[in-house]
Parts: structure tokens; sequence; C-alpha cells
């Protein structure tokens, strides 16, 4: 293998590996913003002690999250040299403003957030965990305005020809609230909310069935599913939004999600299938005639441009991005499926009755997660052969210092090292899981009636 | 060399300045780490842990916002710098993500082979990180062959000899010595003691190695203090860090050990303020082949971004001041250990 496809396949070993963390970070964050908030206003212990073990697991999923992070951010650099340098003066500002905005304030109310319990009071922890939630998020911000100015380039100009060319800032609001910046945003930053408010649900599932921590289950698990369906529902504008925009920016995507190969109007939406990339056909899929121009312009006339309409060298991998997309979809749906089932049964009065739900609800934390990953997949790869959509290929992008055998042994290197960060994981996450919240706590409030 | 002030130069010196709050930040908590096996009793390196345990994590933050500054304000560096050296940075960020996960993990089990594992990995990665951060300063000092297209053409063992060997384990010194100073402060009784005593043997380590070094570069490389022949008033940053050395011993001698410290944090940046003063204006220098080197002016970002991230840089610096500061008031004082602790 070259030094292009072993660089690609690091880079998304290591960030499919790092997106794992961060959602879980952004998701619960805003669950103990919940909780602590409800600690505040109720004065019950119950909700404190209800923070401090998500603010434990919050933990583990940050510390990993960093650690995967510094890597994504020296890589640029290590790998992709010719890419830095070309895109330095655009998308290094992003990055750097994610340092000063994000990390900082992250990094330093986390210590009062893990650490403070005793060392502030209570007003003053929750605006830390508040200020942690936020920092999570403005991190997403600058990273994913970085990577959507790499989809949708825009407040730029190129100076110089050659190998000297690069991207100069000219409007820095242009680069950053770029064509596809606001949608790809608010779409990721709801895949996050979800992958907390999943992982939740899935705890609390487990301890029903387990029949312990039964208040501190049930309570959890219902404010995560408010917070499920209201995003699961979100998510769906979010991700019409977003297809939308990549219909109209990125062409080529879109008839690699849909696998349209000729331009057409009354195009269908597949709902499964399997691409022959070769013959230029989907077998065993199923489509809704038109749905895929009605969706774009409200109307079947809408036309779509095919993958035959850009030059070879031009066309992203067809039935990679194809099954991503609609994996992601497929997911999206039964998400709002969970979230209104359980929604609507607890209106009934019956949520912690069934059993099968509980189990649904302990394995539904993998959703949310898969969802992130082939949504990257079909964001990243759809954009190929662009490593800048349309400015510079991916092949262009590369160190030219690096050789293959430098990039073979640091790829063997971070898969292992990964694999055992993941195991490592699990074993302490479960850890936590078995251990529970500290219950001498609980008892002195009633159940189901917070003492004031 | 004409010198003008300009955006260029701010960002030289604004760079300058997160590496040195890096390196008097993370300096300490990497010389906990390399001071770290020495405790033996489990208590005592949990005490030691806990010492830096809020406050790693945002040290570690001016390394992120370093590197992220240096990618948006001079490319051409962080891109060279980052393909050329790929062996030695592939390390770093392995040793940077066993120590993360060290400190968190370590105390997560009972079990004595996982904490002795653990304890390992924390110091090994600490004293790793420590050298090669040396490393690559000896590197920027002595030069590295650059081609005309600003691309590395040297290998990995270019990068190691003697003189880069020696900056490296002045550096490990200099932060044993820091870190020693720090968990004086935040710890009591038996474990304080300790650390008084390895004060003494750390100052005496780094002045060594901080002796040779400055030797080692007047010899060998004379291009390091040419600025301060043509501008003489700059002896005082030498005049400077000279004391702040000198005045460590004197400060733990009368007890007075936060003072120590401080002179410990003007040491480091009083040494990097020399070393910023001996390369200026190049970044990397190329050797051979100088007219290659990558300078503030050839390695930049535009006018247009440089002015940009000063916007942002005065907008978000003075939060970053106000949390730090904030978050070493909360934590100050001795560690307690509490159930939330590592």
């Amino acid at each position: 293998m070259d030094v292009e496809i072993l660089s690609r396949l690091q880079f998304a070993v290591t960030i499919a590996f790092h997106y794992i963390y961060p959602p879980l970070s952004i998701g619960l964050g805003v669950f103990m913003v919940i909780t602590e908030g409800m600690y505040l206003k109720t004065k019950d212990k119950f909700y404190e002690q209800m923070t401090k073990f998500w603010v434990k697991v919050f933990a583990l999923t940050f510390a990993i999250g960093v650690a995967t992070g510094i890597v994504m951010e020296f890589e640029f650099g290590t790998n992709w040299a010719t890419y830095s340098r070309f895109v330095g003066d655009v998308f290094g500002s992003a990055l750097a403003a994610e340092g000063i905005f994000a990390f900082f304030l992250e990094s330093g109310f986390l210590a009062v957030l893990v650490f403070g319990w005793d060392k502030v009071g209570p007003k003053m922890h929750f605006f830390s965990t508040l200020m942690v939630a936020l920092g999570s998020m403005f991190s997403a911000i600058w990273i994913v305005v970085a990577n959507s100015w790499m989809q949708t380039p825009a407040g730029y100009h190129i100076v110089g020809e050659g190998i000297n060319a690069r991207a100069e800032i000219t409007d820095f609001w242009a680069m950053v609230l770029n064509p596809s910046s606001v949608d790809r945003l608010l779409h990721t930053i709801s895949g996050c909310w979800l992958a907390g408010a999943f992982l939740v649900i899935s705890v609390g599932g487990y301890y029903l069935i387990k029949d312990k921590h039964i208040r501190f289950a049930k309570s959890s698990i219902k404010i995560a599913l408010v917070m499920a369906l209201i995003t699961s529902l979100f998510q769906l504008f979010t991700g019409h939004q977003s297809a939308v925009g990549v219909a109209k920016n990125q062409p080529a995507k879109l008839a690699a999600m849909e696998a349209v190969f000729d331009d057409q109007t009354n195009a269908p939406l597949y709902l499964f299938g399997w691409v022959n990339e070769d013959k230029q056909e989907v077998k065993f899929g199923i489509a809704i005639p038109s749905m895929l121009s009605y969706l774009i312009g409200w109307d079947v006339n809408t036309k779509v441009t095919g993958l035959n309409s850009f030059p070879k060298d031009e066309r992203p991998p067809v039935n990679i991005v194809f099954q991503a997309y609609h994996l992601m979809v497929a997911i999206g749906f039964m998400l709002i499926g969970i979230s209104v089932l359980g929604v609507f049964l607890w209106w009934k009065g019956t949520l912690f009755k069934h059993r099968w739900l509980l189990w649904i609800f302990v394995f539904s934390v993998l959703l949310p997660q898969i969802a992130n990953q082939v949504g990257w997949i079909t964001a990243e790869v759809g954009r190929q052969p662009w490593i800048v959509y349309g400015l510079m290929k991916t092949s262009e992008g590369l160190s030219k210092s690096v050789q293959a055998g430098q990039v073979w042994y640091s790829l063997i290197m971070f898969t292992l090292i990964y694999i055992g960060l993941f195991i490592l994981f699990i074993y302490l996450l479960n850890n936590k899981i078995q251990h529970g919240p500290e219950e001498a706590d609980l008892i002195p409030s009633e159940i189901g009636h917070p003492k004031a | 060399m004409e010198f003008t002030f300009d955006l260029n130069t701010i960002w030289f010196i604004l760079i300058g300045l997160l590496l040195t709050g890096y390196a008097i930040l993370d300096g300490f908590d990497l010389g906990i780490g390399a001071l770290h096996l020495l405790v033996k009793d489990d208590v005592e390196r949990r005490i030691m842990l806990n010492s830096i345990g809020p406050v790693w994590d945002g040290n570690e933050v001016w390394l992120v916002t370093g590197g992220g500054a240096l990618f948006a304000a001079f490319p051409h560096v962080y891109a060279t710098v980052f393909s050329g050296f790929y062996n030695a940075i592939i390390m770093l960020l392995f040793m940077l993500i066993f120590r993360a996960v060290a400190i968190e993990f370590r105390s997560k089990r009972p079990m004595k082979w996982w904490r002795q594992m653990w304890d390992v990995a924390f110091s090994i990665a600490s004293i790793l990180i420590a050298f090669l951060m040396g490393v690559a300063l000896g590197n920027i000092i002595t030069g590295i062959p650059l081609d005309a297209t600003k691309e590395y053409v040297g290998t990995f063992w270019d990068m190691i000899n003697p003189y880069t060997v020696l900056v490296g384990i002045t550096t490990v010194s200099l932060f044993m010595m820091h870190g020693a100073i720090y968990g004086v402060l935040k710890t009591e009784d038996q474990l304080n003691r300790k650390l008084k005593g390895w004060v003494n043997n750390t100052i005496i380590f780094f002045v060594i190695c901080y002796v040779t070094t400055t030797m080692a570069t007047l010899i060998y490389f004379p291009n390091m203090v040419k600025h301060f022949k043509d501008f003489p008033p700059l002896f005082a940053l030498a005049l400077l860090n000279m004391l702040a050395i000198a005045n460590i011993p004197r400060e733990i001698h009368h007890g007075r050990e936060f003072m120590a410290f401080v002179s410990s944090a003007a040491s480091i940046a009083s040494l990097l303020a020399l070393f910023a003063v001996g390369i200026f204006p190049n970044i990397v220098l190329s050797n051979p082949n100088p007219e290659f080197s990558l300078t503030i002016y050839n390695a930049a970002s535009s006018q247009k971004t440089l002015t940009i991230m000063l916007i942002i840089a005065a907008i978000g610096f003075p939060f970053v001041l106000a949390y730090t500061i904030s978050i070493y008031w909360i934590f100050r004082g001795k560690v307690k250990l509490t159930n939330m602790s590592y």
C-alpha cells in the first residue's frame, strides 16, 4: 500500500475512534446540566448523587476524548503537510479559536466539576458544569466549521501558483458561516446529544432489568427520554436541511448517497439496496418513486445531477457512501421510534413494565454511535476525491517527507493502542456501572416525592 | 538585520508565550511524573498524582493551543516540523496518550500489578515527553536539513546527536527540579520532607546540565548569541536567567517554597526567551543551506489571518488567564485525598 492509502486509513482509524468520545461528553454534559439544575431547584440530594454518578462517567469519556484529540490536531501536520500548507491560513484560525475559546474553558472548569464538590458552593459548581457543557459544544462548533470549510469553501482566495498556491482568507465570517456550516453543526450536535441521552437510557434500562438503583434509573431514563425525543425529531429537520445543502453544494456527494448515475427529474429515493458501480445499477433495492426530487425541491420535477455528469476522476466511491448514508437514516428513524414509544408508554403509565422495552433500551446506546460514525463516513468519503472540495485532491495533500514504512508503523501502533484503550474504556465503564451511584444519600428522600 | 515590530513578530512572541506557559505549567506536572517512581508508598503516590490532578489537563491545553496557533500563524513551520519529525511526533503522541490514560486509570482499581503498571507508564511517559521536547528545541538550535520547497530532507537519526540529546536531558532535569518544588508546595509530613531533599538534588542535577548546555551552545552554535552582540542590553535577559536560577536554592534554604517556585518559573521563562532571541527571525534554521530557513516571514500566514488571530487572542486570552488563575486559587493548598480523587 502507498503513503496515500495508509495515511487515509490512519486518519480514518484515529478520527473514528476519537469520535466515539466527544459526542458522549457533549451529550452527557447537557444531561448533567439538567440534573444538577434540578438539584439546585429542588435541593433534593438525590439529584446531586445522580449528577455525581454521571460526572464520573463523563470524566472517563472526556479523558479518552482529550488524549485521542491531540492526535487529530497533530496529524494534519504529520501526514497531511501539503494540505496544511495549503489551508493553514484559513483552517488554522478555526483550530486556534477552538483551543483558545473551547479547550481552556472545558479543561479549566472540568477540574471544578470533578474535584471541586467540596471546594466551591453548589451554584459555582453548577456554573462549572454549565461551562464544561458549553466548552465541549464550542469545540464542536469550531471543528465542524473547519470541516465544513473543506466541504464548501468560502471567504478565501487562492494566492500563488503550482506548489506555492494556497488559500488565504478574505472574509472571516464568510469562512465561518460557509454554506454548509450551520446545517452540519446542528446535525452533528444533535447526534452528540442523542449519543449522551441513549447512554443514560441504556444504563438506566440495565439497572431496571437487574432490579437495582430503581429511583435513579427511572428518573435518569425519563430525563433522557425527553432529551432523546426532542433531539431525534429535530434531527429529522437538520438531516433534511443537510441533504438539501449537499444537493446544492456538493451534487456529486448527493448522487453517491442515492446512487443517481444519470441526470434525472423524478429521481427515486431508495430505502435500501446494493450498488453495482460498474454496471451503474442498484440491486435488491426498494425505492419510493420521485421522492428524492420531491424532498430536495418540494417538487417532483427537481433535477438531480447524476454521477455521469462529473469527470470520472471526480466521482466519490458510490456503494460505501450509499450504505453509510442509508444506515444513518434508518437509525435516525429507529431512534425516533424508540423515543416516541418510550414517551407514549410513559404517558400510559407502563413505561417500566415491559421487559422487552428495557432490553431495547440497553442496546439502544449503540445506535447513535453507529449513526454518528456512518454519518461521518458519508460526509468524508462522499467528499472524495477532494480533500478540500473542488480545490485540492486528497492525493495532493500528503506529506512529502513521510515514507510508507513510517505510516505503516504508526498505523499499526495506533490500531493496537486504540484497541487497548477501548477494552480499558469498556472495562472501567462497566466497573462504574456495576458500582452504581452512591445509595447512602438517597434513602432520606421518599421515592417519587423529592423533599423540598 | 533591521528589527521591525510587525504582526509576524507579534505572533512569534505570542506563540513563544504560549509555549512558555506550557513549559511552566505542564513542566511541573511532567516533573512530578518524572519523580513519581521514586515515591514507593501507594498513598504517597496518590498524593503525587492528585497534586496535579485538577490541573494537568488544563496545562496540556497550552500545548494544544500552541500547536493550533502555530498551524494558523506559521503553517509552513507546522507542516515542515510535524511531517519532518514524523517518528518523534508520533512517539510524543503515544506518550501523551499513555500518560493521560495512566493518570486517569491508575487508581481506579486496587490491584497492585495494575497500579504498578500505570505508575511506570505515567513516569516513563512524563520523562520521554520532556526529553523529546528538549530534543526538538535542540534541533531548532542546530538547524535541520531543508530543501528549497521547505521540506525536511533528513532522516529520524539526523535529529539525534550529542548536542540535541544534551538539550533533551537538560529539559528533563529542569522539569524534575520544577516538579519537586511544586511537590513541596502541595504535600505534607513525610512526603514533604522527602521532596524537599529531592529539590536540592534536582537543582544540582539541573545546574550541571544547564552549564554544560550553555557552554556547548556558546562553542558550537555562536549564531545563537549574534543578537546579543549586536544589541548588548539583551544580556540583561541572560543575567535575569542566572539570577533566577541562583535564587531557587536561596528561597528553599529560607523555607519560602512559593518564591522558589516563582523563581523556577522565571528561570524557565528566561531560558525560553534567550532561546527565542537566539533564533529570531528564524523559526526553523536550515542546516546546511541557511537560505532555505523558515522565518517569521516566509513561513507565515497572510497579514489578514494574523490580524484576525490577534483579535481572537485579544478576546480569548483574558478569559484564559482568568480561568487559569481561578482554578489554581480554588485548588490551592495541600492535597487531601477524597472519594473523587485519583
